[in-house]
């Protein structure tokens, strides 16, 4: 019976992340028109934009060659299969243990590994500037994010998520600065990894100063569809890691009834509306650095991760 | 039935054999097909011989031979970690002769490299297996020679040369640390062999003098920085298959040496000993990688991963240590395995990237990434194949580099239950370094892999390139493959390695093949699980699907058209990112300190007709600020002695003379 349930809440969190994934950017982007005083598209645009892009036919580059066409699937298969693992309504995740938070944080590094490759296969300059800043961030975002993940196993005592958030669901943790250390780091390099602002600019075109964007310049039809869905769902995967870890309140923990499944559900979304309208405030009020100041802000994500997990040593109460 | 060792003794000496028949066969043009086609069929032999020694857990087995000191003889011994590491061996020995049957026949020279070639694999099979300090610094030096006979082989090569001569100094200075560390270690009584030697009681200053003789004698062999400086240089310099053995293996056989020494030999380690080790390990992995990611030379760019790799491993056996010393048994056997697992691991990707680098070498002629580019299209098994190798080493998942990475932090997630303060703090930094190397690894074999095999051709060599012989792409596939095997079904890998964690540590990770879906699970099921073959699946799953829907439901219409680059059509292959840009934001992060990076523009007067050019000054700091005031110094003192030379025979006698009476009136006041 449990496994049954488990099964069932392992599907309705795939179907559920792929569903919700459009809609959240969608929502990011109406709040931020309209805190520019813009009227801004519906929510559901990113839905038409990639059912339109995936009617179009590809125009693909004459060199282009099998790694450009496959990239676009692997990218999606891994983010989706990490953002599957991730808990967001209920922790009884079926297949959980086949992949705790190192093993999600690495499945998004292979998804960026074969990204920042396509970005190399045509060989244009605007691929290769794209691939070369991507790998720079990633290579001061992966070990702030993983000291983050140290920090918070050392609490929780495992790195598994559901033993994680289901610890942090508890009442014994209360509040902890090692833990609002890791927070901010956490939020940080989620900037960094989904290309948004201060970081990258995900709305520039044409610019030297993008970077993300110019990685992918080459895509076209249901090739970019597949990487744009990749990216919504890289967003929607980072909000729901920080919800799932830091705020894990009315998340159904195991052997509770159906009703509870239906709260979570609501309390998640409720979550995610909170998280995109903090995201689009901050979004707005931010300017974009230059790509040379962004080693310093990971850097910071660094030192928090770290002090955060050096302060755990010092007081069982940080 | 014959003991496990002698077997592998025949093996050594079948090998020797070979070496015989290549210098006697070596008119003959079928030598080449000869020599491998020999080393191949002896590697399996023996490569079974240490499988089964290692799975079906014997007791150890010995052999005393009498050759070498009349008085001491020669002992061999097989236990489960020297069969492990003769798994590792043979395993690189049987897939370097499968790719030296093809890579060999376009060998303008091959009677420099065949006698040599058998006797490097008897040699590293005979250090595994040595049981006496004797032996074991006979067959040292004797793989050492034979190594550097083949990094010699192109010796006309005036880079080769010096990279023999630096080879040849540092060699024979780990040696010498190695040998005062037996001579510590037999103490007065003198006894070599290393039952004794495990017998005797060590007190702490001696065994802290000895791991430090050991981090220079094994860690220059193995490249551990600042000892590094020959391996870039001579690891390249040989032919690509002789590369693979030298970074794979020979590596491999000097963490061996350290692992058989600090581990078994010296009795239980203190925590101080785990702090020297993490330290060098963890600054090694992030100076390494460094070193690999400004690198044009895509050979010398694996050689300097290497170094990042042998890094991660003695970091991880430090690990092992302070855990070993604090009695944490469980934990210190999850570091020793993932020490152990990454040493398996970098011996298969290290090889297959070697062995593609060769490919590219025979096919353009080119080793020089800024020359090549869009090899996918022109060799596209080899691109397939590298690609595996690729990211295997850069940790990601499923394949075999993610599972020791992760045991790797499983077991730094152990260091709140270390009691010393200095520890505890120390680990999870040495936890972040790690991390650190691990996704600038995978940013460097992201530039390694895009500049050499996509983009467009820069040179045309690369344009006319083509696809290498089965030989060659047979050994590259079995590599390819056994990372991906390792990598989905890691709990075959790590109950494997448990019977030398028992000999070694004394402890061993808990039965992984019990559990349910081949899950691997180091410490408990609510602490940690890592699934490879479920990833594998899922991954599979998703792509799959999402490829079918879209291709059921959505267009399927391909239009091939000219790259679009934002309008900006760049007509030249030069125009594309090369590899010293790729690097250029991660040198402007990293480079100005580590390497003193700096850029400056070279602008033409207003009038001139040259084009502006973009200069980068970088320095090797542990080249100059170490070893080039160690040579000033012994070039000093040996351009004074030099004037001993041209003496007569009169000063040369009256010199004599007076050492002698000198060295009587020292031992005449001495007693």
């Amino acid at each position: 019976m449990v496994v049954i349930s488990d099964i069932l809440v392992q599907l309705g969190q795939m179907t559920l992340v792929l569903l919700l994934a459009p809609l959240l950017t969608g929502v990011v982007r109406r709040i931020k028109a309209r805190l520019l005083r813009r009227k801004g598209p519906s929510i559901f645009q990113p839905y038409r934009d990639l059912l339109r892009l995936l009617r179009k036919e590809v125009v693909l580059a004459e060199n282009a060659s099998w790694l450009f066409r496959v990239t676009p699937y692997v990218t999606f298969a891994a983010i989706w299969v990490a953002a599957a693992l991730v808990p967001t309504f209920a922790t009884g995740l079926q297949f959980n243990w086949s992949a705790d938070l190192i093993a999600i944080v690495a499945l998004l590094g292979s998804a960026r590994f074969f990204l920042a490759l396509a970005g190399m296969d045509v060989g244009t300059s605007f691929g290769g500037i794209g691939s070369s800043r991507e790998v720079m961030i990633a290579a001061l975002a992966e070990p702030a994010m993983l000291l983050m993940v140290f920090c918070v196993a050392l609490i929780a005592g495992s790195t598994q998520l559901s033993t994680v958030a289901t610890f942090m669901a508890s009442s014994e943790v209360g509040l902890r600065v090692s833990l609002g250390m890791a927070m901010i780091a956490l939020i940080m390099v989620a900037l960094a990894e989904n290309a948004r602002i201060p970081v990258d600019n995900p709305a520039t075109h044409l610019e030297l100063t993008m970077v993300h964007e110019a990685m992918i310049l080459e895509y076209s039809g249901r090739h970019l569809a597949m990487i744009e869905f990749g990216a919504f769902l890289k967003l929607l995967l980072y909000i729901s890691l920080i919800i799932c870890v830091f705020f894990p309140w009315q998340i159904t923990t195991e052997g509770a009834g159906p009703l509870s499944y239906l709260a979570s559900v609501a309390a998640y979304i409720l979550k995610l509306a909170v998280a995109s309208f903090l995201l689009a405030v901050f979004e707005t009020a931010t300017a974009k650095m230059r790509v040379f100041r962004v080693p310093e802000f990971l850097g910071a994500a660094l030192m928090l991760g770290l002090l955060g997990t050096l302060l755990r040593f010092v007081s069982r109460g940080f | 039935m014959i003991p496990a060792v002698t077997q592998q003794i025949w093996c050594v000496a079948a090998l020797l054999g070979t070496t015989a028949l290549a210098i006697a066969a070596s008119r003959s043009r079928q030598s080449t097909a000869i020599v491998y086609g020999t080393t191949f069929s002896i590697s399996l032999v023996a490569l079974a011989g240490a499988l089964l020694a290692l799975i079906s857990r014997t007791s150890a087995t010995e052999l005393a031979l009498p050759i070498g000191l009349p008085w001491l003889g020669s002992h061999f011994r097989l236990d489960a970690l020297a069969a492990f590491f003769l798994v590792v061996v043979n395993l690189g020995g049987a897939a370097a002769s499968l790719y030296g049957l093809g890579y060999g026949s376009h060998e303008s020279a091959p009677q420099r490299i065949l006698p040599f070639f058998p006797a490097f694999l008897a040699g590293m099979n005979l250090v595994v297996l040595a049981d006496d300090a004797f032996t074991y610094l006979l067959c040292w030096e004797f793989m050492s020679l034979a190594s550097w006979a083949l990094v010699m082989a192109h010796h006309r090569d005036a880079d080769n040369a010096r990279a023999g001569y630096v080879y040849l100094v540092m060699a024979s200075f780990g040696t010498l640390a190695l040998l005062l560390a037996f001579g510590l270690l037999a103490g007065a009584g003198g006894s070599y062999s290393f039952a004794a030697i495990r017998a005797a009681q060590h007190t702490p200053s001696e065994a802290a003098l000895v791991l430090a003789l050991m981090l220079l004698g094994a860690g220059s062999k193995a490249g551990l920085i600042p000892l590094h400086v020959w391996l870039p240089l001579a690891h390249p310099a040989a032919p690509s298959h002789v590369s693979a053995l030298m970074s794979g293996v020979m590596t491999k056989v000097a963490i061996y040496g350290f692992i058989r020494i600090v581990f078994d030999l010296l009795g239980p380690p203190s925590w101080s000993a785990g702090v020297a080790v993490l330290i060098l390990g963890g600054a090694t992995a992030v100076m390494g990688i460094l070193y690999a990611l400004m690198e044009k030379d895509l050979k010398r760019l694996l050689a300097y991963s290497t170094i990042e790799n042998i890094g991660v491993i003695f970091a991880s056996l430090g690990l092992a240590l302070a855990f070993q010393a604090n009695g944490l048994g469980l934990a210190a056997a999850l570091a020793f395995t993932a020490a152990l697992f990454h040493v398996l691991n970098h011996s298969f990707f290290k090889s297959l990237l070697f062995f593609g680098a060769g490919a590219v070498l025979m096919s353009t002629g080119e080793r020089d990434m800024e020359k090549l580019g869009g090899l996918i299209h022109r060799m596209p098994l080899t691109s397939f194949v590298f690609l595996v190798g690729c990211v295997a080493i850069s940790a990601l998942p499923p394949f075999n580099g993610f599972v020791s990475e992760w045991l790797m932090f499983q077991a730094v997630l152990q260091s709140p239950d270390l009691p010393q303060w200095l520890l505890k703090i120390m680990v999870p930094a040495v936890g972040a370094l790690l991390a650190l190397a691990a996704a600038l690894a995978a940013a460097c074999f992201v530039k390694a892999f895009g500049v050499t095999f996509l983009g467009r051709a820069r040179s045309p060599a690369a344009e006319a390139a083509r696809e290498v012989d089965r030989w060659s792409l047979a050994a590259m596939f079995s590599l390819a493959a056994l990372c991906f095997l390792a990598g989905i079904v890691p709990g075959l890998v790590i109950d494997a390695l448990s019977p030398v964690a028992q000999a070694v540590i004394g402890h061993r990770m808990p039965v992984q093949l019990d559990d349910a879906w081949l899950s691997i699970v180091p410490i408990a099921e609510s602490r940690s699980s890592y699934n490879g073959l479920l990833v594998f699946a899922f991954i599979t799953a998703a792509a799959s699907l999402a490829a079918y829907f879209i291709h059921r439901f959505a267009s399927r219409a391909i239009r091939r058209g000219p790259a679009w680059g934002c309008g900006f059509a760049d007509p030249t292959p030069a125009a594309q990112y090369s590899g010293v840009s790729f690097v250029q934001p991660i040198r402007r992060v990293f480079g100005t300190l580590v390497f003193q990076a700096r850029e400056h523009v070279d602008m033409p007067a207003p009038g001139e007709m040259r084009p502006a050019r973009l200069k980068v000054d970088m320095h090797d700091l542990i080249w100059e600020r170490l070893y080039t005031p160690v040579t000033e110094v012994v070039w000093f003192f040996a351009d004074r002695l030099n004037q001993l030379q041209f003496l007569t025979i009169r000063r040369y006698l009256s010199l004599v003379f007076a050492t002698l009476v000198t060295l009587l009136l020292a031992l005449a006041i001495w007693s």
